[in-house]
């Protein structure tokens, strides 16, 4: 019976496979033959690479079409309107958050204040954990005298969360309610999400003025998608029978939406407020790219100069803010509304909203008196930047320590990185398209290929081919080692319950770090290299392979795992025979999740000097090049889609192959 | 159709499916259920005809996924009918405005439906006072009438309380109070008391009887359960793959099912409660002596039937004399053999 996954593996359609498979050898034979004919010198180069002269100008082309929309159509001028109210919001939350000198000119509110109400909040979501999380963080951020920055930050996102809230929630309904919104706005989002964020921030510069508005219009952007998707999730889910009742109830189509659908709604609307905010959280600390002071600009700055201390304790504030805003938002999730007794006096209905009040009230007032409560000042800071500093290049010094990085590296870069880059970029371009069409082709079926022949045939045209191939390369190397460390740690892991849910809680831990937290091991141990690009990429992309696999092991019917157990089947051939291929399908998701990641990832790390698309995206922030910027970024999106489009089109219909719930 | 009906239902289609309009046009007359399904359709509602007057409490049988729920759901224009037409009060649903269908909803109609349909984030008293609330009353007004419904169903003490920290007779219960609260003219209800306990739900049948007779309401009950069905019904209506199989009095529906299906679907009830003397009573001949009422049932009347030795007994409707009664006929349906 341990066949029981072989029987299912060929059980799709043998003549439609046998094609299939033919197109694919075929392909890949002229995919083969065109590169040997490189080899010996016999390709035209013209069919090595398209020739300049045949690159159609996009970039130009685009440029000419932004500028007739940004001055012909007058957007700028909107836009401009639209940054006076943004610019206005965002001063607000400056001065009371560290104390812009703007209206209302009543800020900045104590330290003691903001972590005081943070714990009150804390216990009402869930309980003294989650307080001394929460007065844990901002506790942390004051003592180690990142106070101003992490309040920067924080205003950008005050304004962006809520936001991206109201207008993905608007679009939602619009899309749930109009089926033409949702088909206009659905690959509209799926092209959305895999656009690098880069491409997201120029034009926000642009249209939008540098600095914190133009920070707080990229991430608000970046956030909405999700928010548009869970609400028109929440609104499908609603059960029938309580819209029907609202219905009777004579509800006008507002009333309905207003008392039965968006409250029936809740769950989901609260998953999309979590996912909002981790978005905003992850964008707005990547706006230190377009000059938006903060976390994000400090940790660039650091990293830049190679202050390892410093980077290390900024990383840990923003990942003690990411871990409290997760755990505490989706903590309201699945908080329920409980009974009051009857006659319950109003204070005690409100204990928590009057606590919170007392409680900053009393920190604001003390802070009067006691100066270290309102501020604490830079000499009484316990930084200790350079200590870690030392210690860590200390350490890292050591013979050992040394020997072993630079090992690494030299075994990473020699033998296998540099090897397989220069192999892939000495591959023709139509030869190039064609593996990945073959490739496509047999996992996904014609419509991936096809999708893939265009994007890529696309990506050819744009100009930037060889970038591309080298962003590619990073993605697919860095993917490649993270599998073959993630997947064996989620086989492992999976073994055990307790040890499944740890590693599953690290990951969803890791998961809510913005991604800019990665280089910093990255750079510690490998300093300012290519290496380090590739080991970030690595850090990022194993979290969701070692998820999805211990997912996907985990759900393997327990009929099946005691049926192979019954044949007698050894732990070994019940992995290979049975869980693996029944797990291979949720596996898929979490390797189309690791490549996304790592396209995000290999962007960013461009800011440590690689010679890929994201160098140049990088570089066109600079300036004002608003086609490069976009030519750039549809690059990256399409390589992206192209996976993803194949990948999931494969877990899907594996899935249903294998009779396994979506 | 009289000044009196209600609710009238003029050979309702409800087909689901992907473009159901155009399906049922160009179908054949007379088409089956089952080819109906064949042809990638469902026959919710089939060609129903069918009136309630006012006042009256017509009871919906049939098996699960006959229909019953759907045929509500169009009373209701809960769901738009495929063809045929159905008014309340004289108007047309189908060509009713979204205001004017929203008015006769919060004016006259009132549902419990069958898993509840309660509003997940709101007390049972919001719950309850949630149609008040639509239409527009003050908040102390519909407190105060909520408090009252809910006393009425017997939940009083967990006002307070959220749908889900409820048990499932409970959550129903505040659905009853829900359309209690409104008093409307028209009442649905689909299968509303098949979570509650036999008290209680004896209750709540004695609750609805008396609002019945008391403010003449008309009820549009949907129930499982024959005993339930008898002790309510004024008609009853029988229902088999959409269709109307047969709706008629308890009486006429055993004494003289319709169809085969009907007659099976009624076999194992106890006809000597169910029938009643009035139906037993021909006008021809009204025998002698002294007449029994015509609500009586046979069973009501066993000691008499099996002791007195007239052939035919009269039946009187109060006091006067209608019609007799063939005595062998009752003695047959009292043992079982009619
Ligand atoms: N919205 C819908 N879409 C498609 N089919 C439906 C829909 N609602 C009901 N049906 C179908 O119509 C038929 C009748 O369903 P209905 O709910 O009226 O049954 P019912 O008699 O109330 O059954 P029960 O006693 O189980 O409540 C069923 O076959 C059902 O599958
Ligand atoms: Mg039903």
């Amino acid at each position: 019976m341990a066949d029981i996954a072989d029987n299912l593996k060929t059980d799709t359609s043998g003549i439609a496979l046998w094609t299939r498979g033919r197109w694919v050898t075929v392909i890949l034979a002229v995919a083969v033959a065109l590169t040997l004919l490189r080899y010996g010198g016999l390709l035209p180069d013209a069919l090595h690479r398209i020739p300049e002269t045949m690159i159609p100008p996009f970039a130009t082309w685009l440029d000419a079409f932004f500028n007739f929309v940004k001055d012909d159509l007058g957007l700028l001028t909107l836009t401009r309107t639209l940054t006076e109210g943004l610019e206005w919001l965002l001063d607000v939350t400056a001065n009371l958050m560290f104390g812009k000198r703007r209206w209302p000119h009543i800020g900045p509110i104590p330290w003691t204040a903001v972590a005081g109400v943070a714990a009150v909040i804390g216990y009402y979501l869930g309980g003294w954990r989650m307080a001394a999380l929460g007065a844990g963080t901002f506790i942390w951020t004051a003592l180690i005298g990142q106070w101003t920055i992490a309040m920067e930050t924080m205003s950008v996102l005050m304004v962006a969360a809520p936001l991206a809230f109201f207008i993905g929630l608007g679009l939602g309904i619009l899309a749930w309610k109009y089926r033409a919104v949702n088909q206009a706005i659905k690959p509209i989002l799926s092209v959305l999400q895999t656009l690098p964020f880069f491409t997201y921030l120029l034009p926000a510069v642009i249209f939008f003025k540098v600095g914190p508005t133009a920070g707080a219009v990229a991430t608000t952007i970046y956030a909405i998608p999700p928010m548009i998707l869970m609400t028109t999730l929440g609104l499908q889910k609603v059960s029938p029978e309580v819209v029907e009742a609202g219905n009777m109830s004579g509800c006008t189509k507002w009333q309905l939406l207003r008392h039965v659908y968006l409250p029936s709604a809740r769950t989901e609307i609260l998953v999309g407020v979590n996912q909002v905010i981790m978005l905003c959280l992850a964008m707005v600390v990547l706006t230190a790219f377009i000059g938006m002071p903060g976390l994000g600009a400090k940790l660039l700055a650091m990293m830049g100069s190679f202050k390892l201390g410093r980077s290390f304790e900024i990383g840990v504030t923003i990942v003690l803010l990411a871990v409290m805003l997760d755990r505490m938002s989706k903590a309201w999730v699945v908080k329920q509304p409980e009974h009051f007794e009857r006659d319950t006096p109003w204070w005690r209905k409100h204990v928590f909203l009057l606590t919170g009040i007392a409680v900053f009230i009393f920190f604001c007032i003390a802070a009067q008196f006691v100066p270290i409560f309102a501020e604490i000042g830079r000499k009484q800071n316990f930084s200790q930047g350079k200590e870690i500093d030392t210690l860590i290049k200390g350490f890292l010094a050591l013979d050992p320590v040394q020997n072993t990085t630079q090992t690494i590296r030299y075994v990473l870069n020699v033998w296998i990185l540099n090897p397989f880059r220069d192999f892939l970029l000495s591959i023709p371009t139509p030869a190039f398209i064609l593996l990945v069409v073959a490739f496509a082709l047999s996992l996904g079926g014609k419509r991936p290929a096809i999708y893939a022949a265009i994007f890529f045939g696309l990506v050819a045209l744009s100009g930037w081919w060889d970038r591309s191939v080298i962003t590619l390369y990073s993605v697919i190397s860095a993917v490649t080692l993270a599998i073959l460390i993630g997947v064996p740690l989620g086989i492992v892991a999976a073994r055990s319950e307790k040890w499944s849910q740890r590693v599953l809680l690290a990951c969803d831990t890791a998961q809510t770090f913005p991604s800019f937290i990665y280089l910093i091991p990255a750079i510690m141990l490998f300093g300012i290299t290519a290496t380090s690009v590739v080991m970030s990429i690595l850090i990022f992309a194993m979290v969701p392979l070692t998820r999805y696999t211990i997912e996907g092991l985990r759900t393997v019917p327990p009929e099946m795992t005691e049926a192979a157990d019954m044949a007698g089947a050894t732990r070994m051939q019940k992995l290979l025979k049975v869980q693996l291929p029944l797990a291979l399908p949720t596996m898929a998701v979490g390797f189309n999740q690791a490549i996304m990641f790592a396209f995000f990832m290999v962007i960013i790390a461009a800011f440590i000097g690689t010679q890929d698309l994201g160098q140049e995206l990088q570089r066109t922030l600079a300036g004002t090049d608003l086609g490069k910027n976009f030519v750039l970024g549809i690059c990256v999106s399409l390589m992206a889609l192209t996976f993803d489009l194949t990948i999931m089109k494969w877990a899907t219909d594996r899935k249903k192959a294998l009779g396994l719930p979506d | 159709m009289t000044a009196d009906t209600v609710i009238s239902c003029k050979n309702a289609w409800k087909i689901f499916g992907s473009n159901p309009e155009a399906y049922l046009k160009s179908m054949p007359a007379g088409r089956s259920f089952d080819e109906i399904r064949a042809d990638g359709y469902i026959a919710g509602v089939k060609d129903v005809t069918i009136d309630v007057t006012r006042g009256e409490m017509l009871v919906i049988m049939g098996l699960s996924g006959s229909g019953k729920s759907t045929l509500v759901r169009c009373f209701s224009r809960l769901h738009d009918i495929t063809g045929g037409s159905i008014s309340v009060e004289g108007q047309d649903l189908m060509s009713l405005s979204e205001k004017e269908l929203i008015e006769l909803r919060r004016s006259k109609m009132g549902m419990v439906f069958q898993s509840f349909g309660l509003l997940p984030h709101r007390t049972v008293l919001d719950n309850v006072a949630f149609p008040l609330e639509m239409r527009g009353q003050d908040k102390h007004t519909r407190r105060e009438r909520a408090l009252e419904v809910v006393k009425l169903v017997g939940l009083e003490g967990r006002e307070e309380y959220f749908p889900r920290e409820l048990s499932g007779g409970q959550q129903q219960r505040v659905g009853i109070a829900r359309s209690l609260a409104i008093e409307p003219d028209i009442w649905f209800l689909d299968e509303p008391f098949s979570a509650l306990d036999p008290l209680i739900r004896r209750e709540m049948q004695d609750e609805f009887l008396r609002l019945q007779g008391m403010l003449g309401k008309t009820i549009v009950f949907i129930t499982h359960d024959f005993d339930e069905a008898l002790r309510l019904a004024d008609r009853i209506a029988i229902m088999k793959d959409g269709a109307v199989e047969q709706c008629d009095t308890p009486d006429q529906i055993v004494l003289h099912p319709a169809t085969e299906y009907v007659r099976k679907f009624t076999e194992d009830i106890d006809k000597a409660r169910v029938v009643r003397a009035g139906a037993l009573a021909r006008a021809d001949n009204a025998g002698e002596g002294e007449p029994v009422d015509t609500a009586a049932s046979v069973h009501d009347l066993a000691r008499l039937l099996v002791q007195d030795s007239r052939a035919i007994i009269p039946v009187a409707s109060s006091g006067k004399v209608v019609g007799g009664m063939d005595r062998t006929a009752a003695l047959d349906i009292l043992l079982g053999a009619g």
